[in-house]
């Protein structure tokens, strides 16, 4: 299962936290930072799957915006790769060509489509009008 | 009125909000602390206010700072009053805050109790959906317990939306409150079959997490997983699906026969490569290594599908340009690796090609697979590209794994694939030439051992060594060497230890006393003192040997000179030695100038051979005869005075060797009674250190330490290399040595085909040089030290060094102790007490204890539980911390010997994983055999009686004195002596079924009476076996 999901910028800066296992305040950050120096330092050509302590971390790169995700062993590494890059192109069609701003302006909407792709650790759903239908309800609803 | 809200909605317009606040964060790039800290204060001041839209802006900016890792926590009621607003837009903004910011143990959380049911309640489905979601990520065993009927009544909610969260969040239920799993179980399975794929996708999820913690309980759930196999196209829920597989087949061996098909097709059919991972991972892996000891049942499906299909799919992964894929076809390759070598080790070159890869993870895991996949033929080649990856790596970390892992690959197996001891010695001695190592220690201790238990390379060894010792400044040239330094600790010892074999220990005495070996590390100091000790008795000897007195003055003049430097050190040992060997040599000294001879006496100092010892040879020493274990030195003070005297009186009067069953004749109720009460005080009592009978046997039936096998040595390689080898030589040497022996072999080949041609004709196969092919040119002493009969094989160090539990490692004794009364009532039970001790560092937990039932022994279980089911161990471990638990199996027929294998699950409290443990519980004859006394009249009469059948062994080979022997079948075989004539002795033994089985013992030979042939003829192999042994 999925234990956390995390987007930072090259600068190992968080843009958005979502942990499935809960995890202190005080330990998030050092956990946080560490995470991130273990994905930031490796170079382009090496493999996205790093074993971290107890459980193994799956990074993505976007630009200038890394996506890590923290599972436990049994989960298989190459469907959260595919996870991450199908979450990246709902977000895409969402702010249609997302950049790094959109995700740190609209925290708040960001959040709702990954608990609609993310529940409990597990994936929920991948279909991408499907993910964003309540969404854009609630956009409908803010408009009027 | 009116004008209030006019007046909040105008304030509003001036408020921050979250775009505001993130824009401001980054223009405040200096002083953002100072930015953040106003913030606060200002949303603190809008939380104040009524208007719920300025508290819901309040609680969106604070998940921002929460996620930026500040602490929000005092905010938490506020959240709550936004959760409940009935705008959605609002509710929503409150959820996301709490699903960020609560944790079981915030205490606003049991004041939304109402609202949450509310709102899952709510005509909205996305009210309820939002709910849902913020619930798995703050449900509490109280919210799980109150919410648990709601949460079940939306799983058959008409929204597929609403049922596939209610399914999921129902998950997280169960684990907080697990008595929901029954109730909600049957609802959950009809969930696997909803029309909407996403809900179906959602309950798969659900019940492969659950299956993992407990598989069995799903086992009936098979067909209808596999229709879904069948049928669904997402490979997302195929992945989960297979999981769930890996998990089922190890139970139900027929799912294995049945899975090959539909796994067969995907394999060749699926374009997802992470599907086609997980098919080959989980199918080969996990059925392969299976939860339970069940290997005959994965063997069904191993053999039907042929681990090459997967090994060759895994190629096309490994082959990839694709680092990922490049990455997890190795991760898997080495899984299979362990249960499948043979199909991995054709893909060496695979393997050898990825050492070059530019990626450091796909190096170390190609690092990984190399370690399985050596053999004596290829070791060299292998080790060879391996050094030439050691001069090429620029990261010293990466350096330093490389340099573990040949050395890990060369010691493997008691070097096993060594066949060539020079050429790892002088790899070793090349590895010392690595600049920064932290590995030094390593090198040092292979040196060492290669050097103590392989006799036929000391020579060359110690040649080796005295060259590291002269040249010791290249290694202790620079601070940042002084990792290494430790090789030199093993080069002294091994010069002076087997100085005999130096060619000039002159020279190399010179080179240790140097001024600069004071700058080395204080262990190595006292290492070098020692050592220079043993190198002057030897110079000593071949000097006086050559009557010439003024050179083994000369060498005295030397020590005496050079120790004083050692004598002022600040490290104790070294200081303690050099004026203890100053002192000695002042006095050799003033010997020789009275022209004695001394060469003898100093060289009588360090006499003796070191042999190798195994880690278990302790257990070899034998007991010291007229010592009882089992007696006490100090009868417990709980125990009455009179009765203790009784047994004492007798003692005195009576040889040793009949104390023990005249003891039991004495007073047995009564003894039966006291040990009862003892082991019940012992079981109470977790430090003490329970004696148990098995680990006794060992010592009574081993040798002493001089009968531990050394393996002599036939060479047939030349031994010199002259100067400082290059391993690559003996890479030469060796295939020269093979080619001639190959040639050898070929024309010894050649003769016998022609005789069995002219025999039967049959082929012979003269193929590629094989395996087995290769003889070594060095043996290792490998000490061999058979494993106490009763041990399990969990025993530590037969532990797999790759082994991930390395560091928990479970010793179980087990003993067999019966209960006499309930034996005597119940001739078909037997009492297995078990000792379990902690051995790691961490505190064990659930430990449940369970046993594969046979049709003839089976565990007693409470009743209402399953016949598969584990017991619970009723204690918990801290570490270090051994305890006693009791297990009653009935057995129907014991005339025959048995094995059961069962497994130990327990949790680790620190990391809360679950771990394992197989061993195996050895029922042997003799265990059903009870001591009784019998008189003689009784045994005479017995005899007579033409009941018992009769059979005979011969014990050979066995020479210790005739009462020891019979000490021995009493106390490993339960037997008690009845009546004893000089070397000739009646015994006798009844099984807990009442049979009586009756021995008469001669120096020599055993005849033997029983009313059953069967067990007889067992309990007598057990009893030549027990003699075999020693």
């Amino acid at each position: 299962m999925i234990k956390f999901m995390l987007m930072v910028n090259r600068q190992g800066q968080t843009r958005l936290s979502r942990y499935y296992t809960p995890v202190e305040l005080s330990r998030r950050a050092v956990l946080e930072a560490d995470v991130v120096r273990c994905c930031l330092t490796r170079k382009k050509d090496q493999c996205s799957f790093v074993e971290y302590k107890d459980f193994k971390l799956i990074y993505r790169q976007y630009a200038a915006l890394y996506i890590v995700v923290g599972v436990t062993d049994s989960e298989n590494e190459l469907s959260v790769y595919e996870l991450v890059h199908n979450f990246v192109e709902v977000l895409d069609k969402y702010f249609s060509r997302v950049v790094s701003l959109d995700i740190m302006f609209n925290l708040d909407r960001v959040h709702i489509i990954l608990d609609e792709m993310i529940q409990n650790g597990h994936i929920v759903e991948t279909n991408k009008s499907r993910v964003l239908a309540p969404l854009t309800a609630l956009d409908k609803m803010a408009d009027s | 009125m009116a004008l209030k809200i006019v007046k909040g909605s105008i304030d509003r317009m001036f408020d921050k909000n979250l775009q505001d606040l993130v824009r401001g964060i980054r223009n405040h790039k200096e002083d953002e602390a100072k930015y953040i800290s106003t913030c606060i204060d200002e949303i603190k001041q809008e939380l104040k206010q009524d208007n719920i839209a300025v508290k819901a802006n309040a609680v969106c900016k604070l998940t921002y700072l929460q996620m930026l890792g500040y602490d929000v926590s005092w905010a938490a009621f506020n959240i709550v009053e936004v959760m409940s607003s009935s705008k959605f837009t609002y509710k929503r903004i409150g959820y996301l805050a709490a699903s960020q910011c609560f944790h079981e143990s915030t205490d606003v959380i049991m004041l939304t109790t109402n609202q949450i049911r509310k709102d899952l309640s709510s005509p909205n489905q996305y009210d309820t959906g939002v709910a849902l979601t913020g619930l798995s990520c703050f449900v509490t065993p109280d919210l799980a317990r109150d919410l648990a009927n709601d949460i079940m009544t939306l799983m058959s909610h008409t929204k597929p939306y609403i049922r596939k969260k209610a399914v999921l969040i129902m998950y997280k239920v169960f684990l907080k409150y697990p008595e929901s799993l029954r109730p909600a179980f049957p609802r959950l399975k009809e969930k696997l079959e909803d029309p909407d794929p996403g809900v179906q996708s959602a309950a798969v999820n659900v019940i492969c997490e659950l299956a993992r913690r407990n598989p069995k309980n799903y086992l009936s759930l098979a067909p209808l997983f596999f229709k879904l196999m069948t049928s669904s196209t997402n490979n997302w829920v195929l992945i989960k699906i297979i999981k769930l597989f890996g998990a089922l087949t190890p139970l139900e061996p027929r799912l294995g026969k049945k899975l090959i098909e539909p796994l067969t097709n995907l394999i060749h059919s699926t374009s997802a490569m992470s599907l086609l991972y997980e098919c080959v991972n989980t199918v080969y892996i996990d059925v392969n290594t299976p939860p339970l000891p069940s290997l005959s049942l994965s063997l069904c499906l191993y053999l039907s599908l042929p681990p090459q299909l997967c090994v060759q799919k895994l190629r096309i992964l490994i082959e990839d340009s694709d680092q990922n894929l490049k990455y997890l076809g190795l991760l898997a390759m080495s899984k299979i690796l362990k249960t499948h070598p043979k199909s991995v080790q054709s893909h060496k070159d695979l393997i050898l090609q990825c050492l070059d890869d530019k990626d450091e993870s796909i190096r170390l895991r190609a690092l990984d697979l190399l370690y399985g996949m050596v053999s004596k033929k290829n070791l060299m080649e292998i080790v060879k590209k391996l050094m030439l990856h050691v001069d090429k790596a620029e990261g010293t970390t990466y350096r330093d794994e490389l340099l573990t892992k040949i050395i890990d690959i060369c010691s493997q197996s008691n070097y096993q694939y060594i066949t060539n001891f020079e050429w790892y010695i002088s790899i070793l001695v090349e590895l010392t030439r690595l600049e920064g190592t932290r590995h030094g220690h390593l090198i040092a201790s292979q040196m060492l051992d290669v050097a103590i238990r392989v006799k036929a390379i000391r020579g060359f060894a110690v040649a080796q060594m005295a060259t590291l010792l002269d040249n010791a400044h290249l290694l202790t040239g620079n601070m940042q060497r002084m990792g290494i330094c430790e090789v030199l600790y093993a080069a002294a010892w091994i010069c002076g230890e087997f100085s005999e074999h130096l060619e000039n220990p002159m020279q190399t005495l010179e080179a240790m006393l140097r001024p600069k070996v004071a700058t080395l590390p204080g262990h190595i100091q006292a290492v070098y003192v020692q050592n220079a000790a043993k190198l002057f008795a030897t110079v000593l000897k071949s000097q006086e040997g050559n009557t010439d007195s003024t050179a083994a003055q000369e060498t005295s003049q030397l020590m005496i000179d050079r120790l004083p430097l050692f004598v002022q050190s600040a490290n104790l040992e070294v200081q303690e030695r050099a004026s203890c060997i100053l002192q000695l040599v002042k006095y050799i000294q003033k010997l020789q100038q009275k022209d004695v001879e001394v060469a003898e006496e100093v060289s009588a100092l360090f006499a003796g051979e070191l042999n190798p010892v195994a880690p278990k040879a302790q257990k070899k020493v034998p007991v010291p005869e007229g010592l009882d274990l089992d007696s006490w030195i100090n009868e417990p003070p709980s125990e009455s005075e009179s009765e203790d005297e009784q047994p004492k009186a007798i003692f005195a009067k009576e040889e040793p060797k009949h104390s023990r069953p005249r003891r039991e004749e004495v007073d047995e109720k009564e003894l039966a009674k006291r040990r009862e009460a003892r082991k019940q005080e012992q079981a109470n009592n977790p430090f003490y250190i329970k004696a148990s009978p098995s680990s006794q046997k060992v010592y009574q039936e081993a040798p002493g330490v001089e009968h531990i096998p050394v393996v002599q040595i036939d060479l047939s390689v030349p031994l010199k290399v002259p100067g400082l080898p290059m391993s690559d030589q003996y890479v030469k040497l060796e295939e020269e040595r093979r080619q001639k022996e190959r040639a050898e072999k070929k024309k010894k080949e050649k003769k016998k085909r022609k005789e069995k041609r002219s025999g039967r004709g049959k082929k012979h196969d003269s193929g590629p040089e094989s395996e087995e092919d290769i003889t070594p040119a060095h043996q290792v002493d490998i000490v061999t030290e058979e494993m106490p009969e009763n041990a399990l094989p969990s025993d530590d160090d037969d532990k797999d060094p790759n082994d991930p539990h390395k560091i928990l490692i479970l010793h179980i004794v087990k003993t067999f102790v019966y209960d006499i009364q309930g034996n005597l009532q119940d001739g078909s039970q037997v009492v297995v007490s078990v000792i379990f001790e902690n051995k790691c560092d961490s505190f064990l937990k659930s430990m449940e204890f369970n046993v594969l039932d046979s049709l003839n022994s089976k565990l007693q279980r409470p009743e209402g539980s399953g016949p598969h089911d584990g017991l619970t161990v009723p204690f918990q471990l801290p570490p270090g911390v051994s305890n006693e638990a009791r297990f009653v199996f009935t057995v129907q027929s014991i005339i025959m010997p048995q094995k059961l294998k069962g497994t130990l699950t327990f949790i680790v409290k620190d990391s809360s994983t679950h771990e394992k443990l197989d061993f195996k519980l050895h029922f042997t004859c003799t265990s059903y055999l009870i001591t009784t006394p019998c008189y003689s009249d009784a045994f005479a009469k017995l005899l007579e009686s033409g009941d018992l059948k009769c059979s005979s062994v011969r014990l050979e080979g066995v020479n210790m004195p005739f009462h020891h022997l019979l000490a021995r079948i009493c106390f490993h075989h339960h037997f008690s002596v009845v009546e004893r004539i000089d070397s000739c002795a009646s015994m006798y033994s009844r099984s807990i079924q009442g049979h009586h089985v009756c021995l008469l013992v001669k120096t020599v030979s055993i005849d033997a009476k029983c009313d059953e042939p069967t067990l007889l003829g067992n309990v007598l192999d057990e009893i030549k076996q027990t003699f075999s042994q020693c």
